[in-house]
């Protein structure tokens, strides 16, 4: 193991009302990966922010190789060798592989930019790290995990880099993609560089990192060796609590439930002839890789795109779906995968949102009865336990966990009877997580019928009676969850089409 | 928390607060600017761009913009000007006919926004090149009139509208009650109804809305539509005040609205916004443009000085924007 080359200690952070970092410790040695973890609003990305001179800290020191130094502002960090890769790929997309990474400091010649120059440059670059792309590739034409890795040759490019921070590099790829990721960080620890890992995947953690640094609410937890660590382990540290995890051996749901929802030969653009049945009280899963094309089917089913042919039936009659009003008044509510982007308006009230689907029930003929409304959102905040100061609250400053709660509420008041949860915990920490899994567990008995999309193979297993599996736009496979396992759901979602009767 | 919450509700008290500030410095420096016609005159400008501001925060709050309401408001004063002076229509008849050209432009701007899916930008720069155009090829480019206080027919008009002596008082505005009673019904509107909380809504996000199952496209064209009747009233409120149209004109207007809206603490990005903070912006406006003329500085310097009040505004909405995010973050 390497020398230690970063050393935060004891720092302190105030922002106006809040102690976000009480005390938070970090320590990286040389070639190693140090992975960061802690539930949302643990203080990481305040920490690291400190680092890469973002924000200022208001105690404690910080120590690079041996010298405390201070750092003043996120050009500082950099010209001192401390690089980040931060969550959202910050990429100009119609810019070249080179011109992204020279951005800024383009080699010229006289008054004009020497491309030829840069290009020659950016491959010796890439080919040091062993990546394959090309440096005049125009960044919207490669995939994300190549993306990914060209900010991370970026970030290198600047010579002397000795720390390098990926705030959850993973989030975005299929698993494959994230394989190649990991072997270039196993490349890139060999170079010498302190690697500090951020994730939510505890899963990731036992392949790629040698320690792990557990914060909780601002403030340092400890230290562990990965080999000597379960992930359960590190799971009580970050809560500060044992969790409760079972995965589902048996289908709660009878075999001779109602059917509740078919759907029959969708098909799109992105979605082949799909078929499938959901019961009533029913958790189905669908399994896939990252563009099987599960979302897309269904944004057909809630009408937020328009199907070419196929047949939904709700209760046994067919309903004609053409936009998400049709859907919405079938019974069938769509929680996305993006909560800000296709489920809450972040500018208004929890109770405005809860009350967003409904507002035809909770009007009188000319006003809106805003007591209605109210009592409407305070029933749902006591019945799922949705944290927030007061139903007024703006949405926008609860938490993940709680604003995906608060879908939920817009749905259940709506009397939607059909809940698509599409990637529900994503972005989620693992406290909420837990409470979101109740929460389904108690509709589905309580009769409702949920669709779930997930990446997560271990999430599908604990939760689902039955799991449905697609690739590249169809249904490869269907499993009872008595006889669903992670290798058999990875067969069928890794079944192209060469393999099937054309 | 605490603290950037307290920052919040000083931006609220921050329009109100430069209305008195404005006030008084033009009482200070003005001459003879605390007189009851300076006061009138005051009320009288802010009626028609009342109107439009109105009409406008509903755009404005669904996050797009309009920037037809100066000429669409000319064009509907001029054409009910003209079909009550060279077609002989009743004075009620045009009346209806002036709020009907702004509905019909304001129908026609949220065709093209909700359905055609044109940037709302872009739309309205068309309509109103548009407006301004129809409005002239109608009346052959004739500066059009509308009833003075003593004609036989149509002497209503400006005493309906404008003044008249009522309350024992020769010449009250009575243009205030018609303000006052319209920003009743668009603040109830707006905050009260189910239209006026999906305005809000869409403004926010509207992806969301629409997979709430709210049909966005229709409801933006009712928005646009309800802005274009608020239009057609402006134009009849500044005809009410200044009874003779010029065609061509109109240009340039549209800013005292949206500027009037802006400062009035409606987020130019869409999402927040309201009804009473209009009704401030506006008489910013006009206690603006009033006090401007009497200090003797003509129609350039208050040109200027709108443009300022715009840069101004708008950046005052950038830093709103920028402390609510602040909130979401901590």
């Amino acid at each position: 193991m390497g020398e230690v080359i970063l050393k935060m200690d004891g720092i302190q952070k105030y922002f106006p009302g809040v102690h976000a970092l009480d005390n938070a410790h970090l320590e990286v040695r040389a070639g190693e990966v140090m992975a960061l973890v802690g539930e949302n609003g643990a203080g990481k990305s305040t920490l690291m922010k400190i680092l890469t001179g973002i924000y200022q800290k208001d105690g404690g020191s910080i120590e690079y190789f041996g010298q405390e130094i201070e750092i003043h502002g996120p050009r500082d960090a950099q010209s001192k060798g401390i690089c980040i890769v931060h969550q959202e790929l910050n990429l100009m997309q119609d810019l070249t592989v080179a011109e992204n990474i020279f951005i800024g400091r383009e080699p010229s010649k006289g008054l004009f930019l020497n491309q030829g120059e840069q290009n020659r440059m950016t491959e010796e670059l890439l080919s040091s790290l062993h990546l394959n792309i090309n440096a005049r590739t125009q960044i919207k034409r490669l995939t994300v995990a190549k993306q990914q890795m060209v900010e991370i040759a970026k970030a290198l490019s600047y010579q002397n880099t000795k720390v390098l921070i990926m705030d959850e590099p993973s989030t975005a790829l299929t698993a494959s993609e994230i394989e190649d990721l990991f072997t270039f960080i196993r490349q890139l620890k060999a170079t010498g560089v302190g690697i500090v890992y951020i994730s939510h995947r505890m899963d990731e953690l036992k392949q790629i990192t040698d320690r792990i640094t557990v914060m909780r609410d601002g403030q340092y937890v400890d230290t562990v060796n990965t080999a000597d660590t379960t992930i359960d382990q590190v799971v009580q540290m970050m809560v500060g609590r044992v969790i409760y995890e079972e995965p589902k051996s048996h289908s709660n749901v009878p075999p001779d439930a109602e059917v509740v929802l078919e759907a029959e030969g969708l098909t799109s653009l992105d979605v082949k002839n799909v078929s499938f049945k959901l019961h009533k009280g029913e958790i189905l899963g669908f399994a896939g890789l990252m563009g099987a094309g599960r979302t897309e089917t269904m944004r057909l089913l809630c009408g937020a795109d328009k199907r070419d042919s196929g047949t939904i039936k709700v209760r046994g009659k067919e309903v004609n779906i053409r936009s998400p009003k049709d859907a919405v008044n079938a019974g069938i509510g769509y929680l996305s995968e993006d909560r800000k982007l296709f489920g809450l308006c972040l500018g208004l009230s929890v109770a405005d949102n809860t009350a967003l689907p409904s507002l035809d029930k909770l009007s009188g003929p000319l006003f809106v009865d805003d007591g209605k409304i109210h009592k409407a959102a305070t029933e749902y905040v006591d019945k799922i336990r949705i944290k927030t100061p007061t139903v007024k609250t703006l949405i926008r400053s609860l938490s993940g966990g709680n604003q995906q709660k608060v879908v939920i509420a817009k749905w259940l008041h709506r009397d939607c009877d059909v809940l698509i949860f599409d990637e529900p915990t994503k972005g989620i920490d693992v406290g909420a997580k837990s409470e979101i899994y109740k929460l389904m567990n108690q509709l589905a008995a309580e009769g409702k019928s949920i669709i779930m999309i997930s990446s997560e193979l271990p999430e599908l297993l604990r939760m689902s009676d039955r799991v449905v599996v697609m690739c590249e736009g169809r249904v490869t496979g269907e499993l009872d969850i008595s006889e669903a396992t992670q290798e058999r759901i990875m067969t069928f979602a890794t079944k192209r089409e060469l393999e099937e009767a054309v | 928390m605490k603290l950037n919450e307290k920052k919040i509700d000083m931006q609220k008290v921050l329009a109100p607060a430069a209305l008195v500030i404005l006030y008084v410095f033009f009482s200070v420096v003005g001459d003879g600017f605390l007189s009851m016609t300076v006061f009138k005159n005051i009320l009288e400008s802010s009626y028609y761009i009342g109107f439009m501001a109105f009409g406008v925060t509903f755009i404005i709050i669904t996050g797009g913009i309009d920037l037809s309401l100066g000429t669409v408001m000319m064009c509907a004063a001029l054409l009910g000007a003209y079909t009550f002076k060279q077609l002989h229509f009743p004075l009620i008849v045009s009346l209806l006919v002036a709020v009907l050209v702004g509905a019909v432009f304001g129908f026609l701007n949220g065709v093209m926004v909700a359905k055609l899916k044109l940037p709302p930008f872009i739309a309205t720069l068309g309509t109103m090149m548009m407006s301004q155009g129809f409005g002239s090829i109608i009346t052959k480019v004739q500066s059009q009139t509308w009833p003075t206080a003593t004609e036989p027919v149509g002497g209503w008009f400006k005493k309906v509208f404008i003044r008249a002596d009522l309350f024992g008082v020769k010449g009250f505005p009575v243009g205030v009650f018609w303000l006052i009673g319209f920003f009743v019904i668009a603040a109830l509107i707006l905050h009260k109804t189910k239209f006026g909380r999906y305005v809000f809504a869409i403004g926010s996000n509207e992806e969301a809305a629409r997979l709430s199952g709210i049909n966005v496209d229709n409801w933006k064209i009712a928005v646009y539509t309800l802005s274009g009747i608020f239009v057609g009233l402006s134009g009849i409120m500044y005809a009410a005040a200044y009874t003779t149209i010029t065609p061509g004109t109109g240009n340039g207007q549209e800013m005292n609205g949206i500027t009037g809206v802006v400062i009035g603490g409606t987020s130019m990005s869409g999402g927040s916004g309201t009804m009473v903070g209009t009704l401030i912006g506006v008489f910013i406006m006009s206690v603006l443009k009033t006090g401007l003329s009497n200090l003797n500085l003509q129609a350039p310097w208050q040109t200027f000085f709108t443009g300022l009040v715009v840069i101004g505004a708008v950046l005052l909405d950038i830093q709103r924007t920028k402390a609510a995010n602040r909130v979401k973050k901590s």
